[in-house]
């Protein structure tokens, strides 16, 4: 089987390391003012690298993972390169991976040993030895650490060519990051809007959700890995057929969950919480059948994995993200759109709205629930495929991700359309911009953080409307 | 196919440590679920808590391991404060959501590089086992020779582990059938109910949700001794599904469930691991490997596990030896 | 509070007694005037200016009511009046936008349901909640108040709390036998009808020793049969001295045992007076009876639940 390593060729790390006045001046070091703590917070500082002296200089473009940065003074203008000193890479248990000595132009690069794959989804620490550096300097930051992933954190999986956010300013990192949220906050609002609408006309929440999006995601592998390539007019489109079958096929497998297990369990009148508790197991069990089939390895599919950015000044986006963040948002407004203005939308929402109700006026209730759920998991699968093209995909990725979706619909208010979306924006957003303070690994957290406020404040969630009682 | 083997190995399993831990976190999911029908879906963040607090007073402050445990307990009361606060007025979907959440906000900030100074990291925490050790009455191999060993060590953290849950049996027994209990019952049944009747609702939910973390903080104990150490890998959000499935194997709001479930659970899953694992092993497998592999044979429990949940629920939501008469009032 | 003192021991005298005040209660609303918000000369519940907002909808928007002690006084009106969300409000189960109330003079504003109901302000349910898996005598028993045995502190040591467990035990057959369902007793409650149901909890209600009981739709669902035996049990608890509001749309219970009848419609009080008067009255002919009629009933009720499906999606494409 052709299984195509995570071309992420290179590892760039704003590793601008901005030397802060030395001895002489370090009371203000000892007591940094509010913007040089600000500034310190996030490695990339200062901008205009063209008019440096310190400029970034790439590593050769091979299949190793490399870490590479620049170490600069910056109290001089133009900046200037500070050589010989000593950076060091280690794993999370403290152990030496790669070390490296900055060269005449300030610049360093760490060879990361051993397969790339084998970092994924690990943290390292990156620091440099104070030691090494010339007399009468300080660093503003001497230890970083990087988290290497598959998911969105664009810097980290920059690949080769990009000017390197390295010399960035802060606000053009913000928007880099808002690139990067928005494209993951369109796939993040696909998935919940499937849950939210399910939660919102069957009342069950679906713990089994991430297993739809996983399933998307393999479908597009398994079309992925036909033999040959899908050609339409000279240009090779697998991957988008791939999608569009993950699309079409996890519709199905929508249709199937519904009228296989959850319809018997409505019919039989069981209680929500034991239906919870179904999804639970049925989500343990997809979860290793998927493994079973597609083993436990993180993936790619081999279209659209190594793409060249285009750049916007020191703004890198690849048209990978243009084309998932246009068709995701499509996707959302057609949807939107249907369920605003056809009958069957409107049922939909009826149906959401009170069932009894709706079951009064002639709605056929199941026909609708049955439609949600197919519709609910096309979106979460294609969610789940689109996903897999931007940052790769394994066994569990709807699985690590049903939190942040849950998160998602929670927070907009479980059940409501425009909530799922609104939530998911705010929640794809916030973990990425949160990098610009607080180290990646905490991105999550701080995502989940925020949902447990806002239940604790509005429990109905943003765009939810107050239950009513008796 | 070795069946000996295969029975002895499960029986070891059965009985070990894993049973006793996933016993007690059943236990107090039992408090939670059962009893008061209050859905913790982080019983693992509970664990994760009360074993980090202990075993960090030890390798940090160089304290007893006695003072950890009571550390460990006063953390995971705080979290279940922390936690009952906001969710407890709310509809029952979003404890569940908040408490698989918080689970995994404390995972992954106790599993933080950021931290790992302090906890470790992915590494965990080690080197507080010694006392523990040095306690240990036993030497040798124990158990009944020839049928199912245990060393020493295991067999020390068992005699301390069934004590635990033995101890927790009688606990949960007495707290159930006084009027207290009565009241988390009902609310079980109908909180609105209850309320009518002048009960303070929110207040018996919160007791529950402290007593049956504090169940779960013994087996987060338990799990960082009988591993003589400690990492955030141990309290993925499975632990809490496998102690779920614990529950419902044994029948949910039965003293000796958690218990009953815990050896049938962990027996079961020991032999769908043996079996799958020699039926796939050697130069002529019982089932060929075009078909699975020993890394695919040792998903089949999980996969297995996955349905059974499902199965239990739908069928049988009181347990194997539940009582059919509850099943005719509410088979929901 | 401790249970055993206000046990009655001597039901027949607590009756004799009860009996003399309730009647002098309702001689007492002889003289009040027929009219909405009439106050009453001994009202154990006082609201003002209640208003609940749902959405754009007024479900509540009650200027000032009085309940008189000692007597049995019903709530009616047609579907969606309005009437059980006031029942919400009045007993803490849901929380007015605006205006105050009274339970025995003391001010019931942001007072938690349980609080209301160990002030001996106890309702019951429209749909009933019995809890299922528990036996009817453990239904009984959670009834009782200031039961020493439900703080964790002492709930472990069963001498604390036997002889208190022990006196309710008895008090709960005896309620059980005067509601006929001393045969049930070990029973799960889920497994009881519809009425019983209804009996039980009442039943379970008067284990709190309530001043003031709160009906919702005690009829609703109850066969034919027990209704008699039920209108009966509710005559019983004015006879033994208590106050009963009762919500229903039963007409033929309501001219039966109310002593006083308040109607609502569209969240407002209509009207107020005797069950005959009130009934003649062609305020509530126009807003209840006329919308109470069979065939009109499901036919306007369709109508009605269509405009409000309407305008629900009209709403919400809107906003």
């Amino acid at each position: 089987m052709h299984v195509r390593l995570l071309r992420v060729s290179l590892l760039i790390l704003p590793m601008l390391f901005m030397l802060l006045l030395g001895t002489g001046l370090s009371g203000a070091s000892a007591s940094p003012s509010a913007d040089d703590t600000a500034a310190s917070d996030a490695p990339p500082v200062a901008s205009d690298n063209a008019e440096t002296g310190c400029q970034l200089t790439k590593p050769p473009d091979d299949e190793t993972l490399s870490i590479y940065g620049l170490i600069c003074d910056r109290r001089e203008s133009p900046r200037v390169p500070v050589p010989d000193v000593t950076v060091l890479v280690k794993d999370a248990s403290g152990n030496e991976i790669g070390r490296s000595v900055s060269g005449p132009d300030g610049s360093f690069v760490i060879d990361l040993p051993g397969e790339p794959i084998s970092y994924l989804g690990k943290t390292y620490a990156v620091s440099v030895d104070k030691a090494t550096l010339p007399e009468d300097t300080e660093p503003e930051k001497t230890d970083l650490k990087i988290a290497i992933n598959t998911d969105t954190d664009q810097p980290v999986i920059f690949p080769v060519g990009a000017a390197g956010p390295g010399a960035e300013g802060k606000l053009i990192q913000a928007i880099q990051l808002t690139i990067t949220g928005l494209v993951f906050s369109v796939l993040l609002a696909m998935a919940s809007l499937g849950l939210s609408m399910i939660f919102g006309t069957t009342g069950l929440t679906n713990f089994a959700h991430g297993e739809l999006i996983t399933f998307g995601a393999l479908v597009a592998f398994a079309v992925d890995n036909l033999d040959g390539e899908i050609r339409v007019g000279g240009a090779n489109v697998t991957i988008i057929v791939g999608v569009l079958a993950a699309f079409l096929v996890s519709g199905l497998f929508g249709w199937v969950n519904d009228a296989g297990l959850w319809r018997p369990l409505r019919r039989r009148g069981s209680s929500l919480v034991a239906m919870m508790i179904v999804s639970i197991g049925l989500s343990i069990f997809l979860r290793n059948v998927y493994q079973y089939f597609a083993g436990a390895q993180a993936r790619n599919y081999s279209q659209y994995a190594a793409i060249e950015p285009w750049e916007f000044g020191s703004l890198t986006v690849t048209s990978r993200d243009v084309v998932v963040f246009v068709v995701g948002m499509g996707v959302l407004i057609l949807t939107t759109s249907l369920l605003r203005y056809t009958r069957l939308g409107k049922a939909t929402r009826a149906v959401a709205d009170n069932p009894a109700l709706s079951s009064a006026t002639g709605i056929n209730v199941e026909r609708v629930i049955s439609i949600v759920w197919i519709g609910g998991a096309a979106l979460a699968g294609m969610a789940g495929a689109l996903l897999g093209v931007t940052q790769g995909f394994d066994y569990q990725i709807g699985f690590k991700l049903l939190l942040l979706v849950f998160a998602a619909t929670v927070l907009g208010g479980l059940g409501t359309i425009w909530g799922a979306i609104v939530g998911a924006f705010v929640i794809g957003l916030f973990t990425e911009l949160t990098t610009l303070f607080i180290p990646a690994e905490f991105k999550y957290v701080g995502a989940l953080l925020v949902l447990i406020v806002v239940l604790l404040i509005r429990p109905q969630g943003l765009l939810g409307r107050a239950e009513r009682v008796g | 196919m070795d069946f000996h083997n295969l029975l002895t190995l499960s029986l070891q399993q059965a009985l070990g440590p894993t049973a006793v831990i996933y016993a007690l976190a059943a236990i107090g999911l039992n408090v939670h679920f059962g009893y008061t029908g209050l859905l913790n879906f982080g019983q693992a963040g509970f664990m994760m808590v009360a074993g980090y607090g202990m075993v960090f007073v030890a390798t940090e402050w160089g304290l007893s391991l006695w003072l950890g445990t009571l550390v460990g307990l006063v953390l995971t009361v705080i979290l279940a404060l922390l936690l009952g606060l906001p969710t407890l007025r709310l509809r029952a979907d979003y404890l569940a959501i908040v408490t698989i959440a918080a689970a995994e906000i404390v995972r992954q900030t106790i599993g933080a590089a950021k931290f790992s100074d302090k906890f470790g990291g992915q590494d965990g925490l080690t080197g507080f086992i010694q006392p523990f050790r040095d306690a240990n009455p036993f030497s040798g191999t124990k158990g009944i020779p020839g049928v199912v060993t245990w060393s020493a060590f295991d067999f020390w953290v068992m005699t301390v582990g069934w004590l635990l849950v033995a101890l927790s049996c009688v606990v949960v027994w007495l707290l159930m059938r006084s009027p207290w209990g009565r009241v988390l019952k009902s609310i079980r049944e109908d909180e609105d109910a209850v309320r009518s009747l002048g009960k303070n609702v929110t207040s018996y939910k919160m007791q529950a949700l402290i007593i049956g973390g504090l169940f779960g903080a013994l087996a987060g104990f338990m799990t960082a001794l009988r591993s003589a150490s400690i990492g955030p890998s141990f309290f993925a959000t499975d632990v809490t599904f496998f102690a779920y499935t614990v529950l419902l194997i044994g029948g949910a709001a039965r003293v000796l469930g958690p218990v009953v479930g815990s050896i049938i659970f962990w027996f079961l899953i020991s032999a769908l691991g043996i079996f799958f694992s020699q039926a796939t092993s050697g130069t002529d497998p019982l089932i060929p490997a075009s078909i699975m592999d020993s890394t695919q044979a040792s998903l089949m429990r999980f996969i297995f596990l996955g349905l059974g949940l499902m199965l239990l629920m739908i069928f049988r939501p009181q347990g194997i030896f539940g009582d059919r008469r509850e099943l005719a009032i509410d088979a929901r | 509070m401790p249970a055993e003192t206000s046990l009655p021991t001597n039901i027949e005298a607590a009756n004799e007694e009860g009996l003399a005040r309730s009647k002098a209660a309702r001689a007492a609303l002889a003289d009040v005037k027929t009219e909405p918000g009439a106050a009453k000369p001994d009202p154990i519940l006082r609201a003002d200016g209640i208003v609940r907002q749902f959405g754009g909808l007024r479900a509540v928007d009650v200027d000032h009511v009085e309940v008189q002690r000692g007597v049995i006084t019903a709530l009616i009106g047609p579907n969606g009046a309005g009437k059980t969300t006031f029942f919400n409000l009045l007993t803490g189960f849901d929380r007015p936008d605006e205006g105050e109330w009274w339970f025995n003079d003391k001010k019931l504003n942001r007072v938690p349901a349980y609080k209301v109901a160990r002030m001996g302000m106890v309702r019951t349910f429209q749909l009933t909640k019995v809890l299922a898996r528990l036996t009817v005598l453990e239904n009984m028993r959670l009834g009782a108040t200031g039961q020493r045995g439900e703080s964790l502190l002492s709930a472990m040591f069963q001498p604390r709390w036997a002889g208190q467990e022990a006196a309710n035990t008895e008090r709960a057959h005896n309620l059980l036998a005067r509601f006929l369902l001393d045969k049930k007793v070990q029973d799960f409650a889920g497994s009881l009808s519809g009425g019983q149901r209804k009996l039980l909890e009442m039943a379970r209600a008067l284990m709190t020793e309530p001043e003031l009981v709160m009906l919702d739709e005690p009829m609703a669902g109850v066969n034919p049969a027990l209704k008699q035996s039920l209108l009966g049990h509710v005559k019983s608890l004015r006879d033994e001295g208590r106050t009963v509001l009762f919500v229903e749309h039963d007409m033929d219970m309501v001219r039966d045992i109310s002593d006083w009848v308040i109607v609502m419609a569209q969240g407002r009080i209509v009207a107020e007076g005797p069950p005959d008067s009130v009934m003649a009255d062609q305020r509530v002919i126009d807003a209840y009876l006329g919308a109470h009629h069979d065939v009109a009933l499901t036919f306007e009720e369709e109508e009605k639940i269509l405009a409000a499906a309407e305008a629900e999606i009209e709403e919400e494409q809107n906003d």
